[in-house]
């Protein structure tokens, strides 16, 4: 008989691989040296892994709503892919938070099986989420998920090609995986983008719909946040100032090739602090959260 | 480094070597290139196997398979850890891993693409010089750069209307 035969066994065989909330490996940095390299601030390192990982986790989180709601099957599997990434990047740095400084992670009643990194996802209120409040909307129209597909995969890849050379060897590591991971999002993205801005009258107007819904998010994401600024100043992080240009220049070339014209529109505020990377969230994350969250938070000591 | 290898230690690589990928049980984890070390040190065995991609949910899977098959040969003490660099490239996926592939009906990556720098942004289908893996026929057409699994993209062919999947290059 095959490990594959029968899918109990896993399940009731009462190994240690039994697994409770999704996936297996206690720690997903197993065997990883997770050492902190001299002159990085735990606190600090902590507090950027949970805006980039809560980044991932939201965005994972609503572009899995498209799952049998896509225009067609291709992109029902495409959007789901991309939600797959997003949560894996999301594990491992949600894990290297709590790894970095155990403070962060909610606690949980004695005997609770929930590793510290589902603890983080599931046991935080929205004001403890540390994403940009660009990923938070529910989108309706496939249009809009391609404009924000296009922004937040842009934005993410010049994070990523930078991290890769971050002094914290956990975040370089995972930032290498991301890079390629995050190319193949983006291009999905800009194609669609143009084939929708040439398609039909219709197509180019839902996509300018939601291009313009879209935009006023943009700016925050540039903003430094005194965390960012840190991270950047002991080496292991990104200040996204930085990066603005290049993305501009990104964008820029996307939506010249498309004929679309850059929305004339006015960024939503606040920015800087008390904005997404303070907690700050739109009314749409803690509906979303609700949902994501409700099960675990149900049974904390749950094994499933 | 040379060291000594253990009559114990090779048996565990050999076992280790032949556990099969969940999702492609035509390729073994050492084809993929997933498993990156077999060590075995005062009888315990500790295999290193690192993600495809990041979300890679058949970890766990290969994790027990390993854990299982290397149980099945006596060894009792067996750990499993995770590399997460350097990343996993498919150029690691071995000759007859490729060979497995096509013997399956799937086409086998061509090379990775280098990333060091900036990744160029590309507005048109990835193009790739494909044949199919049922009729031979170069003339075949992407329909879908992400498929069933996260390595995957779709493509059909144009000349036997076959649809198959081809190992992304990564």
């Amino acid at each position: 008989m095959t490990d594959h035969d029968s899918a109990y066994d896993g399940l009731l065989g009462g190994d240690d691989s039994q697994w409770a909330f999704g996936t297996d490996f206690e720690d997903p940095l197993a065997g990883v040296d997770t050492t902190i390299a001299d002159g990085v601030d735990p606190a600090a390192l902590a507090s950027y892994c949970l805006m980039l990982g809560d980044d991932a986790l939201v965005y994972s989180h609503r572009l899995s709503q498209w799952a049998s709601n896509a225009p067609d099957l291709e992109d029902d599997i495409a959007l789901a892919n991309i939600a797959l990434d997003l949560l894996g990047q999301a594990r491992l740095l949600l894990a290297r938070a709590a790894a970095a400084d155990p403070a962060v992670v909610p606690v949980l009643p004695e005997g609770s099986p929930v590793p510290p990194e589902d603890a983080l996802a599931f046991f935080r209120d929205d004001a403890g989420f540390r994403n940009v409040r660009l990923v938070e909307p529910e989108d309706a129209d496939f249009g809009v998920t391609v404009a924000r597909l296009l922004v937040f995969a842009t934005y993410r890849l010049a994070l990523l090609e930078r991290l890769r050379s971050s002094d914290d060897t956990v975040l370089a590591a995972i930032a290498a995986k991301g890079v390629k991971e995050v190319a193949y999002h983006r291009d999905y993205a800009a194609r669609w983008f143009l084939t929708l801005a040439q398609g039909t009258e219709e197509s180019r107007r839902r996509l300018l719909a939601g291009l313009a819904l879209v935009w006023p998010l943009l700016a925050e994401l540039f903003d430094t946040h005194p965390v960012e600024a840190t991270a950047a100043g002991q080496g292991f992080g990104v200040d996204p100032a930085v990066v603005a240009d290049e993305v501009d220049v990104l964008l820029e070339q996307v939506l010249s090739v498309s004929g679309v014209e850059r929305p004339d529109v006015r960024p939503t505020g606040p920015l800087g602090r008390g904005a997404g990377r303070d907690g700050r969230h739109t009314e749409a994350l803690g509906r979303m959260l609700a949902e994501m969250q409700v099960v675990a938070r149900a049974h904390p000591l749950g094994r499933w | 480094m040379t060291t000594a290898v253990s009559p114990s230690a090779e048996r565990a690589r050999r076992v280790a070597a032949e556990v099969t990928d969940p999702e492609m049980p035509m390729l073994t984890l050492a084809d993929l290139g997933v498993l990156r070390d077999v060590v075995v040190e005062d009888d315990v065995v500790t295999v290193t196997i690192t993600p495809t991609y990041s979300g890679c949910p058949a970890m766990a899977t290969m994790r027990d398979d390993l854990v299982h098959r290397l149980r099945d040969h006596g060894f009792e003490d067996v750990r499993v850890r995770v590399a997460l660099t350097p990343a996993w490239s498919s150029d690691w996926i071995s000759e007859r891993g490729r060979q497995a592939l096509r013997d399956h009906g799937l086409s086998a990556p061509g090379p990775a693409p280098a990333h060091g720098g900036p990744v160029p942004l590309s507005l048109l289908p990835t193009r790739r010089g494909l044949f199919c893996p049922r009729c031979g026929s170069s003339a075949t057409a992407l329909t879908s750069e992400f498929g069933p699994t996260a390595c995957k993209a779709m493509y059909r062919c144009e000349d036997c209307l076959e649809p198959f999947e081809h190992v992304k290059e990564i």
